[in-house]
């Protein structure tokens, strides 16, 4: 299977402190489906956020979709974020735009004509069941309302790669399940997911996902992403 | 509306109400320098009235004989006498009296050449003749006007160089305010360009609103200061009228620096960007 990631020997250090990742190597297969765990402070955020080229490492190799993130200039990173669905941890709505401007937003910033953004927004909505939130602004939402905005911002331009910071730390166990199943269609469609996540009950719905742990930096298993349950062997 | 357009406001207030100074100033230094060119007086000052006559029309007769020389008039005796009336009273009139003739001239060309022979054709033809140019003695209030025009123009350079410093400083802040929608911004992939283009639209609109009404309230303002010039019927007060090029020059002041507003509203924030990754 082709790989869209691959990180080699990665490290990346805050300022002067200690390293918060070490020696991080994996591949991610593309249109696969992974989980990434560890314990708070594990360096979780901060592995994804050198996926998603929010940052950049302090050492190692990171290869994107088949080229060289550290060495490509700041003018190509849009077309490469374009490709890649965030869903942050801390939401990051825009405050000031409505939940629907909020979901179109990537639509808009890729140029995709307006006549063509209302009916993807419009179902986006109604499948994360926002539909009467339309005109909401973020700071009247509640917090798995937001999170919802934000994972339907996150995919409405139906990315390459899905990258979610504990997408379903807000909300209750049935919209949990709904996003992963709306994550799992889109993983079926062709994207490579990469959830982060401390809920090891989201981990047993999706069969065929694989597991990534981290521990203090460290990526277990450092030759490759590593199989929890194996995938084949689940019961 | 934010501080942004009070500020700009102001700014083209007083830019536009500088540059009307200089516009004015530099239109009656050019009528000035119209009026005066090439216009010589010569004075001839004899203690007796009939040689004092005799010595104005051999002058006269040269001077006509001159191509440098366009017109030549003897100023009227009645012409003198009212102009020194001030001075010497009824007595003005009396033919006795030992005042000088006065001979205009209007020189074809207006050059220092033509001045020098028309001077010593004047000198051949009577020693002791003076000769006046009017330039010359015009010179100080031009060099003033000239000045005056100098720093008009020196303020508006002034009024944009602070122009474009607020708008540094406000892009920055409004920057920093919106630095997380910024960051998402940049995670959806928006360009440094598009992101321009969101403050770029903000502080130009800002601008534009407080440049429209400063500008307008300046413009009103120079209408109504040339209607009061123009009231007191001195001839160079009178002169700074503006013409319509003035006036079209001082109606794009206010679009000129919104335009500078916006392109450094523009460049503040790629710059600032350009910072970040
Ligand atoms: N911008 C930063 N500057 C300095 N230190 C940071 C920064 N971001 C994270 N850290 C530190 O790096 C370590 C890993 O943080 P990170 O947010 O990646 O953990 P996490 O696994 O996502 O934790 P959680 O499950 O609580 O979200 C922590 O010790 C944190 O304090
Ligand atoms: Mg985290």
């Amino acid at each position: 299977m082709a790989s869209i990631v691959q990180f080699e020997n990665v490290g990346l250090r805050y300022g002067t402190g200690p390293e918060t990742l070490s020696d991080v190597s994996f591949q991610l297969g593309r249109g696969s489906f992974y989980f990434l765990t560890g314990a708070s402070g594990a360096g979780k955020t901060s592995l994804l956020r050198l996926l998603y080229l929010a940052q950049r490492p302090s050492r190692g190799i990171i290869r994107l979709f088949g080229e060289d993130t550290v060495l490509l200039p700041r003018t190509r990173l849009p077309g490469f974020r374009r490709r890649i669905g965030v869903v942050f941890q801390d939401f990051r709505l825009v405050p000031h735009l409505s939940t629907w401007d909020n979901v179109a937003l990537p639509l808009r910033v890729a140029g995709v004509p307006e006549e063509d953004v209302e009916q993807p927004v419009r179902e986006m909505l109604a499948w994360v069941g926002l539909t009467d939130r339309a005109n909401a602004r973020p700071a009247t939402l509640s917090g798995g309302e937001q999170q919802r905005v934000a994972i339907a911002r996150a995919v409405i331009g139906r990315p390459e790669m899905l990258v979610a910071d504990e997408p379903t730390g807000n909300v209750d166990p049935d919209m949990a399940e709904r996003l992963l199943h709306l994550f799992d269609s889109l993983n079926k469609l062709g994207t490579t997911v990469v959830v982060a996540t401390h809920d090891f009950q989201l981990l047993n719905r999706i069969p065929d996902a694989q597991m990534m742990r981290l521990d203090k930096g460290r990526l277990l298993d450092p030759t490759g992403a590593l199989r929890y349950p194996p995938p084949r062997s689940r019961p | 509306m934010g501080a942004m357009t009070g500020v700009m406001a102001i700014m083209l207030f007083l830019t536009v109400l500088s540059a009307a100074t200089g516009l004015g100033t530099a239109a009656a230094a050019r009528l000035l320098d119209r009026d005066l060119a090439g216009r010589l007086t010569v004075q001839v000052v004899k203690g007796d009235p009939a040689s004092r006559d005799a010595a104005a029309t051999r002058i006269t007769a040269a001077l006509r004989a001159s191509t440098d020389v366009v017109a030549v008039s003897t100023v009227p005796r009645a012409e003198l006498a009212r102009l020194l009336r001030p001075w010497l009273g009824d007595d003005a009139g009396d033919a006795a009296l030992p005042v000088p003739a006065l001979i205009d001239i209007q020189l074809r060309d207006p050059g220092d050449t033509a001045a020098d022979r028309v001077a010593a054709l004047v000198a051949g033809a009577v020693p002791d003749a003076r000769v006046d140019r009017h330039q010359a003695w015009m010179s100080p209030v031009n060099g003033a006007m000239r000045t005056v025009v100098l720093l008009a123009l020196g303020l508006v350079l002034l009024m944009a160089a602070a122009t474009a410093a607020v708008v540094v400083l406000a892009a920055r802040a409004g920057l920093q305010f919106h630095r997380a929608t910024i960051d998402v911004m940049h995670m959806l992939g928006a360009t440094d360009v598009q992101i321009a283009r969101l403050f770029q639209r903000r502080i130009a609109l800002d601008a534009a609103f407080g440049g429209v009404v400063g500008g307008a309230a300046a413009l009103g303002v120079t209408a109504a200061l040339q209607a009061q010039m123009a009231a007191l019927g001195s001839e160079l007060l009178g002169s700074t009228r503006l013409g319509t090029g003035d006036w079209v020059l001082l109606a794009l002041l206010p679009l000129c620096f919104v335009a500078l507003a916006t392109f450094a509203a523009r460049l503040a924030v790629l710059r600032a960007l350009g910072r970040t990754l």
